[in-house]
């Protein structure tokens, strides 16, 4: 009898317990009874605002069916004086259209008034960070870039007279890979080791291939302005590299709906890898500084989801 | 006796369960359209995943939408929405809190369509408004609820900023619409 008095005191804390967790659990939230929210994967977005972070690649890609069209302008040096209006009277040019074949593959071209130079690259997001639902830390993408001057030879500063004006001889390559991590809604930092080949150099003592480390990131310092830097080391020890200096570039981005506006200050003429990596000629420090600008216009020509979307209607009706 | 007594102790351990369960209705997959109608531009997304929890013995009703949840037909617009506008990773949901009002004498557990007012908080962008708006409650003879509602948010009123260069595209006041088919939990 003892125990079963116990047993029913038992019993009737135990209800209580219950009703009181049930009542808190209602007075709380809810929503609750219906279990916890499954895990769907999501990935990291915006980790830039643009598939450039100035003249280098960023860690985005587009997105499928979208066409990216970008006009990339620098002025002259900064430092070139009155008579050229501060350098506003020069100009370095690159027209350049990409286009997200999927959200993870990306093709482009771009013309540069730089050496009349046509370049065109390919760039696959090969990892992609991970905020919920999967592990990986970091966003990776690779790109390979190719460009060719249409200049005559006697015009490209590379072309030894003994060299034959071969079309491979106007070609140069670069490989890199852009790894990086938003490390908050603020801060994203990324490294791009990669390496210019050049099939055709100056000199004897100039090597064809030039290992590169750029160093880049972005802090956000309002929903639509972020401050960008990059620089781009070319590794020591790689032949003779007089006049040149590495790349560094300062800049603001601005967005504005479809349009992406990047001011920048860059030491770096040209727009494609072989041009600021390897031909860079400016001392930043030295005031060899070109104001400019890149204006970046998506278009979605095409909607992978359209069809889906239309099925769906076709069978609510 | 010692079987005796666990049986009990289950049944009065699990009575405040029943109890609780007994009224609630539920649905994980409900939906929220939005439009933006502008003569220069269209744009709308949804939701399809909204949880929403309705008590109809005390008209309770609750919402929870994920803002990445939302579908654009541009894969940058859904970019731009939850970047700029919804800034959705200071702020993942949109909530809805309140109260479900039916007519006086009506009541909602008998088949047919009721016009109901919805009262309450709804919370988005951080900001928190309290609206009232009409919907309609639809039970099914087999006791399934649709509600269905159409309302008007307008951006500014919870803090988010339309940059003046894409005013022109983004309408003042926004057309939500609300479907959600509940099941008995």
């Amino acid at each position: 009898m003892k125990l079963t008095t116990h047993g029913l005191f038992r019993s009737s804390l135990a209800f209580a317990l219950a009703a009181s967790t049930l009542i808190s659990h209602a007075q709380d939230d809810l929503l609750q009874v219906l279990g916890p929210d499954t895990p769907t994967v999501q990935y990291t977005s915006a980790s830039f605002k643009s598939t450039r972070v100035i003249n280098g690649q960023s860690l985005e890609n587009l997105p499928q069916g979208v066409l990216d069209f970008r006009i990339s302008h620098r002025f002259g040096y900064l430092n070139s004086g009155i008579n050229e209006f501060y350098g506003l009277d020069q100009a370095s040019f690159r027209l350049g259209f990409d286009y997200g074949l999927t959200d993870r593959l990306m093709i482009g071209i771009g013309r540069s008034t730089y050496q009349k130079t046509v370049d065109g690259l390919i760039k696959y997001k090969l990892l992609r960070q991970c905020d919920q639902g999967c592990g990986m830390p970091v966003t990776m993408n690779i790109v390979a870039a190719t460009s060719v001057t249409t200049l005559t030879q006697e015009q490209v500063p590379w072309f030894a007279d003994s060299a034959a004006d071969d079309f491979s001889n106007r070609l140069a390559y670069s490989f890199q890979v852009v790894v990086g991590r938003k490390f908050s809604e603020g801060l994203t930092v990324e490294l791009t080791p990669g390496v210019v080949h050049r099939n055709l150099v100056a000199t004897p003592e100039a090597q064809n291939d030039l290992y590169n480390l750029g160093l880049a990131g972005r802090v956000k310092v309002s929903k639509r302005i972020a401050l960008t830097g990059e620089y781009f080391y070319v590794l020591p020890d790689q032949g003779y590299r007089e006049p040149f200096h590495n790349s560094l570039a300062l800049g603001v981005d601005i967005q504005t709906g479809g349009h992406v506006f990047q001011l920048q200050v860059t030491n770096s003429t040209g727009m494609f890898e072989r041009a600021y990596i390897t031909e860079t000629t400016g001392d930043f420090f030295n005031g060899d500084i070109h104001f400019g600008f890149n204006i970046s216009r998506v278009f979605t020509i095409y909607d992978p989801k359209a069809k889906a979307r239309k099925k769906e209607q076709e069978n609510a009706k | 006796m010692r079987s005796n007594r666990h049986a009990l102790n289950t049944a009065l351990f699990l009575l405040p369960l029943v109890l609780a369960a007994q009224d609630k209705w539920g649905s994980r997959d409900g939906e929220i359209t939005f439009f933006s109608s502008t003569p220069m531009e269209d744009i709308t997304a949804v939701n399809p995943k909204v949880a929403s929890v309705f008590v109809p013995s005390t008209g309770a009703i609750e919402f929870s939408a994920l803002v990445k949840a939302f579908e654009f037909r541009k894969a940058m617009m859904q970019e731009h929405f939850n970047e700029d506008y919804m800034e959705s990773d200071q702020f993942p949901k949109a909530t809805f809190k309140g109260k479900v009002i039916a007519k006086s004498g009506d009541d909602l557990t008998r088949p047919g369509a009721h016009a109901v007012s919805v009262e309450g908080d709804l919370t988005m962008h951080g900001v928190t408004q309290h609206i009232t708006v009409p919907a309609t409650m639809t039970t099914a003879a087999d006791g399934g609820i649709q509600a269905v509602c159409d309302f008007k948010v307008k951006p500014a009123d919870h803090g988010i900023k339309v940059p003046s260069v894409v005013r022109e595209k983004i309408a003042e006041s926004l057309d939500v619409k609300v479907k959600i088919g509940y099941t008995k939990l």
